[in-house]
């Protein structure tokens, strides 16, 4: 029996599309972790240095991996949370204005409580969070009851949290000093501070949620078919309004990943979240219009960009240079992931 | 002048056209009529070129040409005037008419407006519309814009040397009585300027225009019929012509339905779509509506899942009249939706088999939002295992599998799910022989374990082989109801008698 829709060449070739772009971004991570050491090892060549290609690297070390994995926490949490939304084919700007206010209510609320974890202070925590998910709610029910597109109106709310943080500081920065707080950042196991770990937590309950819940599900449907999953009976608006929401949550668990690394809230505290995530989901692989990707292409895009930040640092180069190889690297992963021939039109 | 020899064209599984002739003189106006399918879209595309033929010759005048796409063969004369009108709605009339042209008004990289103006007051006045170019499109009633892009093709008058050949794919489909009428009379006078091609499903209208009918069946040209000898009952057996296949179909299968009525629709409009339909759905019945696209069919199918909402009329599902449309509440009623284009609406592609067929019943399948994937994996299974569906696990992508696998996950989705009431909506569009027969496979045990289905067939031969009862509609009215029980089917002529 012969079908008339099956596409013969399809299964010909030996590494169909569909497998390259599944692991190009791992690919991509493999390799830059041997260039940076390169690099290094090509400069100390020049000089005439002992030097043995890895082992005497400054980047490649477990000192450097530290270092890039604390920068990369709080970056992990708001791209995880992004992730969300564009697996559902939507977007969410929101993130910076988010961040700031989740930051800076946590400190005020924090430093009000009692100011150690050990009082009532931790509540804190909780409350940050609630407020990160409230603000996710506001933005999904703009979208979708005023039918405002989400780019729209999660970057006006980010805007709104921008002037909300603003407003709350009076462009004071605050100063969460709590020690064990602050062990976030100080206390390590195994080299690492304990931050990574909490992110590793929370990246798990991504995990989960996006591969084991009725709601994880939604997501993928509502961004691989609309028009379907509403024609099987799925209540798309609710799944979209849950799934900012969601984001929202994600972004205040960045936002005090944030404050713990640096010990200060403030209005400033969510600036480059915006960029660096949305590069990270898109660089890991996570397909623009909805659908495809998921969580561990957001770690791996995260860490791509982490990697590529420091591994300029190390080898010194300028910072307009990472700027543009990251424009880049954007511009080269859409573009992979991208069947030119099915897309007759982008607007 | 226009010539077509042996011209052939297959697709993938499909001879759409086999060695059709087909030849237009100069000043002649040329019906062309067949069933769905018969190949007269195929052949239209093949004459204003957005299709090359695999085998045969075209011939425009004696020279032979052959046409990489639409704008060469508009550059030898041959215009298309679209059935979905293709003229933009923001910009203005004259911008439309000149789309892709505008450097003939062009000085110094700036268009000289006024230029372009008067030109278009010329095309139009071809066409005796007397309307401002500058008109934004929107505003125009939709016989305007169907003479206005008439204009659009007699540009090519100006522009081309030779005679001009002009398309009319359904162009009456969206007039009203009297704009026909005008239509008609124009495109008599046109005459004078171009021959042309009228393409309709309304067989008196082709009767009444053409000097010469083609009719066309299975990708052949069976008859070409001249004006004064075409009767509509003859073109009407030759687009059919062929007897059912009683084996096919499963008709020995067919079952008396039962009498709990499941469906209930008492007087319901809606819109433009459709007016006061009334029928009962009982369990185990089949039912079909029939009737040329654009008759309702599809539109019922909505109303009845729940994602449209009737203006007036009672709609009940099992005995309780449904107040809030929504295609949650026909889900959670039993209701399961099999809508036409499988990759678009069937299936999500990128989600697993297993995925797709829990998608519409993920709350039997969760505790508290948990997903208990290991049910979700065992239904799966033993889905694949009753359908026969190929697919190597129930990991695969459901966007891989072949148009036949990605139907039979569909349904297994539905009926997994309990659902007692089914909609097909041309649930046979595309498959080969052995994936159609799966279908109807389907179709019988489904009716025969209870469930009331309502069906919108791709072909004529397979409404009558499947349905205990068949609705004929046209033009959004109800004309005819056929009881089909095994022996005593209505024949395909009955039903294009009220169709068409």
């Amino acid at each position: 029996m012969a079908d008339v829709t099956a596409d013969p060449a399809q299964s010909k070739r030996l590494f169909p599309r569909e497998r390259i772009i599944q692991w190009a971004p791992l690919l991509v991570l493999f390799v830059l972790l041997l260039l940076f050491p390169f690099f290094e090892w090509l400069e100390d060549f020049r000089e005439a240095k002992d030097h043995i290609y890895l082992l005497d690297s400054r980047f490649f070390s477990i000192r450097n991996a530290a270092r890039i994995a604390m920068s990369s926490a709080p970056a992990l949490m708001v791209a995880v949370g992004v992730t969300f939304i564009i697996i559902m084919g939507s977007i969410d700007l929101s993130m910076e204005g988010t961040v700031s206010v989740c930051a800076v209510i946590f400190a005020f609320a924090f430093i009000a409580w009692g100011g150690t974890i050990l009082s009532w202070a931790w509540l804190a925590i909780p409350v940050a969070m609630l407020v990160g998910a409230a603000m996710g709610f506001v933005n999904g029910i703009v979208h979708v009851k005023l039918k405002i597109p989400s780019f729209m109106a999660s970057l006006a709310m980010g805007f709104v949290g921008t002037g909300l943080a603003l407003l709350l500081t009076g462009g004071d920065r605050i100063r969460v000093e709590d020690p064990i707080f602050r062990s976030l950042l100080t206390e390590r196991w195994f080299n690492f501070p304990v931050m990574c770990y909490v992110a590793l937590a929370f990246l798990l309950i991504a995990w989960f949620i996006q591969s084991r819940t009725t709601l994880g599900r939604n997501f993928y449907a509502v961004g691989g078919g609309e028009e379907l999953a509403h024609a099987s009976g799925l209540n798309v608006e609710r799944v979209r309004i849950m799934g900012f929401t969601l984001a929202g949550v994600f972004f205040a668990v960045g936002a005090l990943l944030a404050v713990g690394r640096i010990g200060i809230a403030e209005t400033a505290t969510g600036n480059n979240f915006m960029f660096v995530s949305i590069t990270a989901v898109v660089v890991g692989g996570t397909a623009l219009w909805g659908g495809i990707g998921g969580v561990w292409n957001t770690l791996v895009g995260v860490l791509i960009v982490n990697v590529i930040n420091n591994g300029m640092v190390v080898i010194g180069l300028p910072g307009w240079v990472q700027d543009g190889t990251l424009g880049l690297l954007v511009i080269a992963a859409v573009v992979m992931s991208t069947d030119r021939q099915s897309v007759s039109f982008v607007k | 002048m226009y010539e077509l020899r042996a011209v052939d064209k297959t697709f993938p599984g499909v001879h759409a056209l086999k060695a059709v002739d087909f030849k237009v003189n100069r000043g002649e106006i040329v019906g062309l009529v067949g069933e769905n399918g018969a190949g007269k879209s195929t052949l239209m595309k093949v004459i204003y070129g957005a299709y090359q033929p695999d085998g045969g010759n075209i011939t425009i005048d004696g020279t032979t040409v052959r046409f990489q796409n639409p704008r060469q063969a508009m550059d030898h004369g041959i215009g298309m005037v679209f059935q979905e009108q293709s003229l933009i709605l923001n910009l203005t009339v004259m911008e439309n008419i000149f789309l892709g042209y505008e450097q003939q008004f062009v000085s110094f990289g700036v268009i000289n407006w006024k230029k372009m103006a008067d030109a278009a007051r010329h095309q139009l006045k071809k066409v005796k519309l007397d309307i401002d170019p500058s008109t934004i499109t929107s505003e125009l009633s939709f016989a305007q814009r169907q003479l206005v892009e008439l204009a659009k093709v007699l540009t090519l008058e100006e522009r081309v040397d030779g005679d001009l050949v002009i398309l009319l794919d359904e162009p009456t489909s969206v007039l009203a009585k009297e704009e026909v009428e005008l239509l008609f009379s124009l495109v008599r006078e046109l005459t004078n300027r171009a021959s042309f091609i009228f393409v309709s499903h309304r067989m008196d209208e082709v009767l009444d225009l053409s000097d010469r009918i083609y009719v066309m069946k299975d990708g052949e040209v069976v008859d070409v019929v001249n004006h004064d000898e075409a009767k509509v009952e003859a073109i009407q057996h030759k687009m059919v012509g062929r007897d059912v296949d009683k084996e096919y179909y499963r008709e020995q299968k067919q079952l008396p339905y039962g009498d709990e009525v499941v469906v209930s629709f008492d007087n319901v409009s809606m819109g433009r779509s459709f007016k006061d339909i009334s029928f009962d759905l009982r369990r185990g019945e089949v039912l079909c509506l029939v009737g040329t696209e654009g008759s309702g069919r599809e539109a019922i199918l909505r109303t009845v899942f729940g994602l449209d909402t009737p203006t007036t009329g009672t709609v009940s599902i099992k005995g309780k009249q449904v107040t809030k449309f929504t295609a949650q509440n026909g889900v959670s009623s039993g209701i399961g939706y099999i809508p036409r284009e499988r990759k678009i609406e069937g299936i999500v592609a990128g989600m697993s088999v297993y995925e797709n067929m829990t998608l519409s019943q993920m709350g039997n399948y969760s505790t508290g939002g948990v997903l208990r994937t290991g049910e979700e994996k065992a239904l799966a299974r033993d889905w694949i295992d009753r359908l026969a569906i190929k697919t190597p696990d129930v990991y695969k992508d459901c966007g891989g599998l072949s148009g036949g696998n990605q139907q039979k996950v569909v349904l297994a989705k539905w009926r997994s799910g309990g659902s007692d009431i089914i909609l097909l909506d041309h649930p046979t569009r595309g498959l080969d022989i052995g994936a159609k027969e799966d279908v109807y496979e389907m179709v019988r045990e489904m009716s025969a374990d209870g469930a009331g289905i309502i069906l919108v067939a791709d072909t004529l031969e397979e409404a009558i082989g499947l349905s205990h009862t068949i609705l004929v509609l046209k033009d959004g009215e109800f004309q005819k109801r056929f009881d089909g029980s095994p022996g005593d089917k209505p024949s395909l002529f009955d039903l294009v008698h009220y169709m068409i």
